[in-house]
């Protein structure tokens, strides 16, 4: 059991590594799928099967679907990763790694001054999980839901692709750099009165 | 049967999520910025799941759940966000995003 921990945590680490230093968005996301699926051994051997399934089937099923999903959808190509290339160099990184580093040293230090005692396996089973959360977890449970549809809505209503929305302010200023007026500000102050009607389209669009 | 101390694990979690601000940190892709949030949620999550298994308490596990459902609304939004700055904007720079900016 506890080489299956170092050996999934050791691959977990790599394959996190490798996600934060690729260029191709489609290579990151694939290290990441194998990051989670270490992950989830490694949730399979601190005794807790169910959130290991639950991590194969959500972390790695559902929401790396959902990137791969809009990577393909963005078209993303040998350009981005070029671009990725030329921003990646060491001066941008090495000081941001170096100070979570200095983080890490910190955490490392604080846990082997703890001197924690060895953990006793004993397997945490869905029913006992399931209890808890409809016993006393209900309320937040519940909030989960909310909080899901929420997300729901959200991502619906921000990824309607719309022909073009700025927001009002906005093209008024570029509207006005472009007349080169200054006056074009007090127009558009009622609702939707004296707006143009090519403009009031796009709003309802 | 005594596994593994709980320090290792909670240095595990810590390096993960420490890799995940790293990437937050030093990308300026909006999506790679996105996945690098995932890794640190994922993290938090194990050690969630390590003070759980401590303990012999389901509660780490019900709170990995919570998580759980809070990165897949983010994702949700955040991808739909990503797609929406992408169309208008034709680039994922986040440094290029500063209309809101005064100049």
């Amino acid at each position: 059991m506890s080489t299956l921990f170092y050996l999934s945590s050791l691959v977990a680490i790599v394959a996190t590594l490798m996600v934060i230093t690729r260029y191709h968005p489609i290579h990151a996301l694939l290290y990441l799928v194998v990051s989670f699926l270490a992950v989830a051994m490694i949730f399979l051997s601190l005794g807790a099967p169910f959130v290991a399934v639950l991590e194969v089937i959500i972390y790695a099923g559902a929401i790396m679907v959902l990137f791969i999903f809009v990577v393909m959808m963005l078209n993303l190509d040998k350009d981005t990763a070029l671009q990725e290339k030329q921003w990646l160099r060491p001066r941008v990184w090495v000081g941001p790694a170096l100070l979570t580093l200095v983080l890490l040293l910190e955490i490392g230090v604080l846990l082997v001054r703890g001197d924690l005692p060895a953990l006793q396996l004993a397997v945490v089973t869905p029913r006992q999980v399931a209890l808890s959360l409809y016993g006393e977890y209900l309320i937040a449970v519940e909030l989960a839901g909310f909080l899901l549809m929420a997300g729901i809505v959200g991502a619906a209503h921000i990824g309607k692709h719309k022909k073009e929305s700025l927001h009002r302010f906005l093209r008024e200023e570029t509207d006005a750099h472009e007349a080169s007026a200054g006056d074009a500000r007090e127009v558009h102050t009622g609702d939707g009165e004296g707006i143009p009607e090519k403009e009031r389209k796009t709003w309802q669009l | 049967m005594a596994v593994v101390n709980i320090d290792r694990v909670l240095f595990v979690a810590a390096v993960l999520f420490l890799l995940g601000l790293t990437g937050v940190l030093t990308r300026k892709n909006i999506l790679f910025m996105l996945i690098s949030i995932e890794i640190m949620l994922n993290a938090a999550g194990l050690a969630f799941v390590a003070a759980g298994s401590k303990w012999h308490q389901p509660d780490g596990q019900a709170m990995f759940l919570f998580i759980l459902a809070m990165a897949a609304a983010e994702v949700s939004v955040g991808l739909a966000l990503v797609m929406q700055i992408w169309h208008q904007h034709k680039t994922m720079d986040v440094e290029d995003l500063n209309k809101l900016k005064d100049e």
